[in-house]
């Protein structure tokens, strides 16, 4: 396994330094730029690691674990940055007793830059939200979700750009439809939008704009569903939007055995990565970029 | 000659392509897992240590025995041993409580699939599994349904292929999509009667789109949430002993 993935390594390392010989000589140290993004998705209140006699994810996860990988990873590369695509809470009693209050403590303590937000994330309604947000240090991403109605009202944003190392980094939230989903006295009057529409907005915005390097939507929409599958989901929100570079997904606890590369509208390669759910894993995405302008050479993706 | 046709080119895309003042050339990405080999973080182990030490003395207390695993991790089955431990005992302790508001009692209990949300392993049961079986903080509702709501409620479940939680008082056998029988205490649901079915207040406004329980010819709230009749069967038996009884039969 390890030494299959080596090989690709290399395989793909030397088909780039092919095609890029000619830019090579501009290509230095200095203006080379590197931007790494965290995230994780579906946490569900994991505060401590899965059980000894957990039967698939023994010993697994835990956020003081996690919180020392991100800091190492972070005194590496110091332009990093992290994301969640939301259900931050449910499933363990640190919810049902302290209502979120120690998930958004410690995901601000792990330095976490923003999350969008899960149908879970409604389970004490939108004024048991809402009364977490001073624990949150973080910011709460989502593009169409429409909170006018509700205490959320300016609190949650729809995108927010992270300027790193000269590097322009654009992150939009989308989340999942909630009728049916979750209890309409949990979500009162938010008002869901349909998230083709809002993303090709985001896209625009982000883009042309505001002139991104690099945009990623955070989305709650679910991976892919196979029976349902007029359902929007991140594939198809992939192929049927342009000008994203990464989704980062949540909801349907996705295991992919590596990141994703999909095509878009215009049949341009991007990336869809989700980890599971319960702090199991944390998502990691490099990208190098180059100071000078030889944009003929295309990208070198390695999953 | 070559090497100049080259460099136009270059330089074509160059002016053609968005002036971005950096060129991405490469992105990784993998994931880590989150292993026992990682040291923890001793200032994050600091803020939990308080809750956790309150959560510890409350969640531990054990209740009872589980002689085997039970797990909801088969998707193929049309009933599971922990949906039927589930559905009996909302049914048992949740017409206690129905019976005594309103004299009458339940026919039988639906609930959902994805409603638990873990099994109970083998060994020792605790306040905390009940936790982690339903941690939703859903109560229970009786609705009265016409039989046409109750026709609804065996196509939905027809289609649906989950096995979503079902008292022992119905009896359903499905071929193919449709119903083959369904027979409530052994006898056919009768065209001129009205049903009492308990569910949580979750699906009653609508949720897994199981829409025959809006708009019921009567409602009671029991203000009793599932967790807690879980929490109070789990102190009166000494063993878990629910298993599969063919209560759903799918050919």
């Amino acid at each position: 396994m390890d030494r299959r993935k080596f090989i690709q390594q290399s395989g793909a390392t030397a088909a780039f330094i092919g095609i890029g010989s000619l830019s090579l000589q501009s290509f230095n140290k200095n203006s080379a730029k590197h931007i790494t993004i965290l995230h994780t998705n579906d946490v569900h209140s994991h505060i401590e690691p899965f059980a000894a006699n957990d039967k698939l994810y023994a010993n697994m996860g835990g956020v003081a674990r996690r919180a020392s990988l991100i800091h190492s990873i972070r005194k590496e590369n110091p332009n990093t940055l992290l994301f969640d695509a939301g259900d931050m809470f449910l499933v363990t009693p640190y919810f049902n007793f302290y209502g979120g209050e120690l998930e958004f403590k410690l995901m601000s303590m792990m330095g976490y830059d923003a999350a969008t937000i899960g149908n879970h994330d409604f389970d004490n309604g939108i004024d048991g939200l809402y009364r977490q947000l001073p624990h949150a240090q973080f910011d709460l991403l989502s593009a169409n979700y429409d909170f006018k109605n509700t205490v959320l009202d300016t609190h949650v944003k729809p995108y927010k750009i992270f300027l790193k190392n000269g590097i322009k980094v654009g992150v939009f939230g989308l989340g999942i439809e909630l009728d049916g989903l979750v209890d309409n006295k949990l979500y009162k009057e938010t008002k869901y939008n349909d998230p083709v529409a809002v993303a090709q907005d985001m896209s625009r915005i982000l883009n042309k704009e505001e002139d991104c390097d690099l945009v990623i939507c955070l989305s709650h929409l679910g991976y892919n569903y196979k029976i349902n599958s007029n359902k929007i989901s991140d594939l198809k929100l992939a192929s049927l939007t342009k000008g994203i570079d990464l989704i980062i997904g949540g909801h349907t606890h996705t295991f992919l055995k590596k990141p994703t590369v999909t095509k878009n509208s215009i049949g341009k390669n991007m990336l869809i990565n989700q980890v599971g759910w319960g702090g199991i894993n944390l998502g990691r995405i490099d990208y190098y970029f180059d100071r000078e302008t030889k944009g003929a050479n295309g990208t070198t993706i390695i999953v | 000659m070559k090497l100049f046709i080259w460099l136009l080119g270059f330089f074509m895309l160059a002016v053609s392509c968005k002036q971005k003042p950096v060129n991405l050339q490469r992105i990784e990405g993998k994931q880590i897992p989150i292993s026992s080999e990682i040291v923890r973080d001793s200032n994050i182990m600091a803020v939990v240590s308080p809750y956790k030490e309150e959560l510890e003395s409350k969640m531990s207390a054990i209740l009872a025995y589980a002689p085997t695993d039970f797990y909801k991790d088969d998707d193929d089955k049309t009933e599971t041993s922990i949906g039927n431990f589930m559905a009996d005992l909302c049914y048992k302790h949740g017409n206690f409580i129905f019976n005594k508001k309103t004299k009458k009692n339940i026919d039988f209990v639906l609930l959902n699939y994805g409603g638990i949300r873990a099994g109970i392993s083998k060994g020792d049961v605790t306040t905390r599994s009940a936790y982690e079986v339903m941690p939703f903080e859903n109560n229970m509702v009786v609705v009265e349904l016409t039989y046409q709501k109750i026709q609804d409620l065996l196509a939905y479940l027809a289609i649906s292929k989950k096995a979503h939680p079902i008292s022992k008082q119905l009896h359903i056998s499905f071929k193919d999509n449709n119903i083959k029988s369904a027979l409530l205490n052994g006898k056919n649901f009768d065209k001129n009667k009205t049903y009492f079915v308990l569910t949580s207040d979750y699906l009653q406004n609508g949720g897994n789109h199981m829409n025959f329980f809006k708009e019921p010819l009567s409602l009671t709230n029991l203000d009793y949430k599932i967790r807690k009749a879980i929490l109070d069967e789990l102190e009166e038996i000494d063993t878990i002993k629910a298993k599969e009884d063919g209560r759903v039969i799918r050919k």
